[in-house]
């Protein structure tokens, strides 16, 4: 224990500090945190809400204030042309459509995936288990994008997918595969798999052996065991590995950018594009809120299946 | 039942070939001596020499890791905040609002966190002149706000875990709480402190999206000039990053887990 307090010596000596000012008290320990996520991170939205509703200009920054002061009274000019142009445009509702379609077609098969590895997993005797685990976390501490890339480099029509495939003549002509919707499917699967196994893991782990017994025990089979009571023993654990892929992969940039074509839009690459290529701050910043309502309508339902699932169990 | 186990362990090998075929693929190729990353030319170190020839990297990377330094460590600090006043003040007047700007970065896309921050850093600037200009500072600020998020998420699973009686007995013996929590608390929860570190650290050294958006000019961090140059086409000396990034995490593991074994044993 003393080596530990000679440790977190510093911390204990800005706490005395502190304590000596007078600032010692419970309400300051609150105020740290919750002022500096109020400031970085709900403040920002409101800004953002206030450059969406702003019209974009060639001035730095790109777009005119919505508030003005002519000299004698203030002037309000909300814009609500940059979502009336997300609405026209069908550029924007198809990219939000198809990320919702490829985030959720993704999950599913990660599901499919890592079910199985996670069940395997939770049943492997101690040594292996960790090993195991180790194994699936492993790739999740190297940088993703180098991840990304390594897939460029498999799939390409010189890549080593196609290399392999030809040297065995089961083709022809190499397979085109990158820069396709194929592609994005794969790397999202792949660079996520981690986040779906973890926590059915993490249930499937706690899952009481003598429950399948009994299960057995009564005559089921081994497959009537796994769909009668495995399964919706999992539910909490599906519902959250669900989440933890479908939901960011809908916002996704970088898998779509480096592994999809020109015409994989999801709404995140739309967004970057609007801001990096367009250089326009308000549609972008529409982009942004209209991305944030349209998320809390999937993460609304996942949560309340999740309550509900966590009741039943 | 032979059937399903043996299906099982067929399934399992075939996942972990998927989950590292592509990362021994890099590695594999970091040593290929043709400049096409897929076409196996001999073996050559030569890329590896040209990465640390390569200054445009190496400020990158050193950059980066200041970055992911600075961050990690403020994001301990803040999230282990957030966490003990969650899990150990009870009720307070902004607990729902504390709740929700905690969980909420955790499935915010960066590209929302990017835009949302970087018009913030610019309206900050044209009301109160800070930060003038946008570049490490403004990524620190950023990245310190997403990963405290994920270090309070582990802070708050350990301490609600932990035995309480620890922490009742030192104030029954007339510690106060100030001293309770550097004495008690963050010594019994110090290893869930360096795994929330080394996940910020990671995270920040990994961010991409968020940094491209705060940054300024003459700020670049690695994933940045990374993505630069996979975007232009194929290149081997990232190959030989990658090799060199596998082999630190690796060997962090490999560390981290003879640790965990020594102290289990103690």
């Amino acid at each position: 224990m003393s080596r530990a307090l000679t440790t977190f010596a510093p911390f204990r000596l800005t706490a005395s500090l502190l304590q000596r000012f007078g600032l010692g008290g419970r309400s300051l320990v609150i105020a740290v945190p919750v002022l500096w996520l109020a400031v970085f991170f709900l403040i920002p939205f409101l800004v953002v809400a206030k450059i969406s509703l702003s019209e974009a200009a060639i001035a730095l920054p790109p777009y005119l204030p919505i508030l003005e002061w002519d000299g004698e009274r203030a002037i309000f000019s909300f814009n609500l042309g940059n979502y009336r142009y997300l609405l026209d445009d069908p550029l924007y509702l198809n990219a939000y459509v198809f990320s919702l379609k490829v985030a959720f077609i993704s999950a599913c098969i990660a599901l499919l995936v890592g079910y199985p590895m996670a069940y395997y997993i939770a049943r492997s005797p101690e040594p292996r288990r960790t090993l195991l685990l180790t194994l699936v976390m492993l790739p999740f501490w190297t940088s993703f994008l180098l991840r990304v890339y390594a897939w460029q480099g498999f799939l390409r029509s010189n890549g080593v997918i196609n290399n392999f495939l030809l040297w065995t003549g089961l083709i022809d002509q190499p397979l085109v595969m990158l820069q396709t919707d194929f592609a994005v499917y794969l790397g999202i699967v792949y660079t996520y798999l981690p986040f779906m196994i973890l926590p059915l893991y993490a249930n499937l782990v706690k899952l009481d052996p003598s429950l399948l017994e009994a299960s057995a025990d009564l005559g089921a089979r081994p497959l009537a065991t796994f769909f009668n009571v495995t399964l919706p023993l999992s539910m909490p654990g599906i519902i959250a590995g669900f989440m933890l892929v479908f939901v960011p992969a809908i916002g996704e940039f970088v898998i779509p950018e480096l592994l999809g074509g020109p015409d994989t839009l999801m709404i995140g690459r739309v967004l970057w594009s609007e801001f990096f290529s367009n250089r326009d701050w308000p549609v972008a910043s529409a982009v942004a809120i209209a991305m944030l309502i349209a998320l809390v309508i999937p993460i609304m339902i996942l949560r309340n299946a999740q309550a509900h699932a966590q009741e039943e169990t | 039942m032979m059937r399903a186990s043996t299906f099982l362990v067929i399934f399992c090998v075939l996942g972990f070939i998927f989950l590292y075929a592509p990362i021994l693929s890099l590695i594999i190729f970091s040593f290929n001596e043709s400049k096409l990353v897929t076409v196996w030319g001999g073996f050559s170190t030569k890329w590896y020499g040209e990465l640390f020839r390569d200054p445009q990297i190496l400020r990158a990377a050193w950059v980066s890791i200041q970055v992911a330094v600075v961050s990690a460590t403020a994001a301990v600090v803040l999230g282990t905040l957030a966490a003990y006043v969650l899990t150990r003040f009870g009720r307070f007047r902004t607990r729902a609002l504390l709740t929700g700007m905690v969980t909420a970065p955790l499935v915010m896309p960066d590209v929302i966190t990017g835009l949302s921050l970087l018009l913030l850093f610019v309206a900050m600037d044209q009301l109160i002149g800070w930060p003038a200009g946008r570049g490490m500072t403004t990524i620190i600020i950023a990245h310190v706000t997403f990963c405290m998020a994920y270090v309070a998420v582990v802070v708050q699973s350990r301490l609600a875990s932990l035995d309480r009686s620890l922490e009742e007995a030192a104030m029954d013996l007339g510690a106060r709480p100030v001293r309770v929590f550097f004495d008690i608390t963050i010594p019994v929860i110090a290893p869930a402190l360096i795994a929330g570190w080394l996940l910020a650290f990671t995270l920040s050294l990994d961010d991409l999206v968020i940094a491209s958006f705060v940054t300024g000019p003459g700020a670049s961090t690695l994933p940045m000039v990374i993505f630069s140059k996979v975007r232009l086409g194929v290149s081997p000396d990232i190959n030989a990053l990658a090799t060199i990034i596998i082999a630190i995490v690796a060997l962090g593991v490999l560390v981290a887990t003879w640790q965990l074994k020594r102290s289990r044993r103690s």
